[in-house]
């Protein structure tokens, strides 16, 4: 299938990724934001902080994550899928390759006290992680309906010595824990970072993260020239929550018009259920979390509650990176049902002995409708491993085994 | 002259304004409040416009938005309950002197129509419009001339954080009055005051264009008479939210909160 689609990878000075972006936020926030604004890209082209982030990356997250050539899945579908190992980074998932970074520039910036927002729990830990190497304070919002389903993350960051506060506004998930996180920002106008955990909020945040988060395809990029000989694969598959991994992941093939991006979605019980997570499906251009996205709505512009089986992405917005590729078509979307993601779940642990975490799993279930070919080099960006969902899968069990 | 402007004018000090939720603790009691407060001798009301995610505001506020929203408050029932606000009292309305501001968030707007949105905002007699998450380089961009071309006044927020260059560009951008945030917080915490002088002192060195009214922590009569030393008046938002909750008879409930702020015990 050919794209024709142009797009570029970063927005423009203002955060607009098209017409999407931007930095829709209370005067309240303007410091810190500003702040952050007018030194992101400076701190990070710093040597030394170039320096001590690979340093990081390299003996603390365990990079370079491999790129493993998963056999049995490629015969099973008829192509070469290749699997982009994030859950093999410490914690378990792509997110602390985010944390690391951003708490390297909080420190820059002078800030002592760092909070986040969590869904999965996989942002909370990785945050969490990262505030107990640096010995710095760490507050995590989590919606109170998250902290059940996410037990065991809960546990973690506790014994990480985090605090975890839940959020009990709304629909108690991922949206809720966001706002309470931006609240406790502008009470905190001084002393605090706050971690984002996707490619959303106001700028600089969707590019700052995608920045962090781009080391996966700098890697795969070199890793697939190693392996085949060719840089570029045909297809990149990714879960989209907030749309951090998939950023990450496409982020240095998205000016390659040849590498087919494909975006997955949850659906839920099914796109036109109302119980459902699939923001381009479902969604209008509007405000969420300080950026004009895409974003799940009534017609009165009230935000919408979204449903997915997986707390990552479950979230009734997209990063402006994401509904920019969408609506100007550079990237196919997709969706998977709960029920599709816990049945690839099951397979791909049977199929590759690896486990792979619940939003990981929409990606896996998008792939025999993607019409590949043995000439296709796919690369599925495995973001985390399963482990934190081991309590819905033992639930499930009966079924798949 | 605007009846902000005719407000300042007639009155430049001591200026109360009052926020309310509009369609809280009932759908339908948006305009016997505004009646109550009215009648409580407050000099400007503030409604607000719910919505489901509130970044600026705390929990009182959340959870009066959450109630209206409940209620089935939406910006066109609004609009409809406020075809009579310009009304003398006897017939339902708030009669021609008091400003009303509307406060919301950009989103709500943006999906009815801003232009829509300013058109009946205007012809219900509205005066001026707060969102606190649009940001003066999106107003002016795209959003202020509309405002401007319906005869409405838009008022920014400032805070203790704001450089002096910007407090300057947001005084210029805003019509009606200045928002003088009282400490970068969300409604409804409670202030350190004796910084919140300072700060005051210090927005009046700058001689700036529009009045300044002071929000956020204020709840109580001493409260409002210490901003009031510095600025044209002050904003009560979550105080008097708080005191509505859980009453039946919201106009005593008004009457008595109203007149606890305006005297000393
Ligand atoms: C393993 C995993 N994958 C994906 C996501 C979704 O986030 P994003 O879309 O930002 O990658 C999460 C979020 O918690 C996650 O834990």
């Amino acid at each position: 299938m050919s794209n024709t689609a142009t797009a570029v990878k970063q927005p423009d000075t203002e955060g607009y990724y098209g017409s999407f972006g931007g930095a829709y936020i209370p005067e309240m926030l303007y410091g810190n934001v500003n702040e952050l604004r007018e030194q992101y890209l400076s701190i990070m082209e710093e040597p030394e902080f170039r320096a001590e982030l690979q340093a990081l990356l390299k003996d603390y997250v365990g990079r370079p994550t491999p790129l493993f050539l998963a056999e049995r899945l490629s015969a099973e579908i008829g192509t070469t899928i290749y699997l982009k190992r994030e859950d093999l980074c410490h914690t378990g998932a792509h997110k602390i390759n985010n944390t690391v970074g951003q708490i390297l520039l909080a420190r820059r910036l002078g800030k002592t006290r760092i909070i986040a927002e969590t869904g999965a729990g996989q942002h909370g830990v990785a945050t969490a992680t990262v505030c107990a190497l640096k010995g710095m304070e760490c507050i995590v919002y989590m919606g109170e309906k998250d902290m059940q389903r996410q037990a065991p993350n809960v546990a973690r960051m506790k014994m990480l010595g985090a605090k975890v506060v839940p959020a009990m506004s709304g629909s108690r998930t991922l949206k809720d824990a966001t706002n309470e996180a931006i609240r406790d920002w502008i009470n905190h106008p001084d002393d605090t970072h706050y971690i984002i955990g996707s490619v959303v909020g106001p700028h600089p945040y969707p590019d700052m993260v995608a920045r962090f988060q781009s080391v996966i395809s700098e890697e795969i990029k070199k890793q697939l020239l190693e392996k085949t000989g060719n840089e570029l694969p045909t297809h990149v598959v990714a879960c989209v929550g907030g749309g951090s991994n998939a950023a990450g992941a496409f982020y240095h093939f998205i000016e390659s018009p040849s590498v087919q991006l494909v975006s997955v979605e949850a659906a839920g019980h099914g796109i036109h259920t109302g119980m459902s997570a699939a923001t381009t499906q479902l969604g209008k251009p509007g405000i969420l979390h300080g950026s004009m996205s895409l974003v799940m709505q009534t017609a009165d512009g009230q935000v919408v509650e979204p449903h997915s089986i997986s707390a990552g992405l479950d979230y009734p917005g997209i990063g402006p990176m994401h509904a920019y590729l969408y609506k100007n078509g550079r990237a196919r979307f997709e969706s998977a049902t709960d029920a599709e993601a816990l049945e690839w779940a099951f397979h791909v642990s049977k199929t590759e002995g690896i486990l792979p975490a619940l939003e990981t799993a929409h990606a896996f279930a998008v792939l025999p409708r993607l019409g590949l070919t043995p000439a296709d080099r796919v690369v599925v960006c495995l973001s985390g491993r399963g482990d934190k969902d081991l309590g819905t899968y033992m639930q499930e069990m009966g079924r798949f085994t | 002259m605007s009846r902000i402007n005719a407000l300042f004018k007639r009155k430049p000090s001591h200026v109360l304004n009052v926020y309310c939720t509009a369609g809280y603790p009932h759908l339908d009691s948006t305009l016997p409040i505004m009646r109550a407060l009215q009648v409580s001798g407050v000099d400007m009301i503030e409604l607000g416009m719910p919505y489901s995610d509130p970044l600026a505001d705390g929990p009182v506020i959340q959870s009066s938005s959450e109630t209206a929203l409940e209620n089935g408050m939406t910006i066109d029932v609004l609009f409809d309950q406020l075809s009579i606000l310009r009304q003398p009292i006897s017939e339902g309305g708030i009669g021609n002197e008091l400003p009303v501001i509307l406060m919301g968030y950009l989103n709500p707007v943006l999906q009815y129509g801003i232009e829509h949105f300013c058109e009946r905002a205007a012809a219900v007699g509205v005066d001026g419009i707060i969102l606190p998450d649009l940001p003066p380089i999106e107003f002016t961009r795209q959003y202020g001339a509309v405002f401007r071309k319906h005869g409405l006044d838009f008022i920014f927020l400032v805070t203790p954080e704001t450089a002096e260059e910007r407090v300057r560009q947001l005084d210029a951008l805003s019509s009606g009055f200045l928002y003088a945030v009282s400490s970068s917080a969300t409604t409804g915490k409670d202030q350190n005051m004796e910084r919140v002088t300072d700060y005051l002192q210090h927005l009046l060195s700058l001689q700036l264009k529009n009045p300044i009214l002071v929000g956020f922590g204020i709840k109580d009569h001493a409260g409002f008479m210490r901003v009031c030393e510095q600025a044209a008046g002050g904003i009560i938002g979550s105080a008097y939210i708080r005191a509505l909750q859980g009453q039946v008879h919201y106009e005593d409930a008004t009457q008595q909160f109203i007149h606890s702020i305006l005297h000393s015990s």
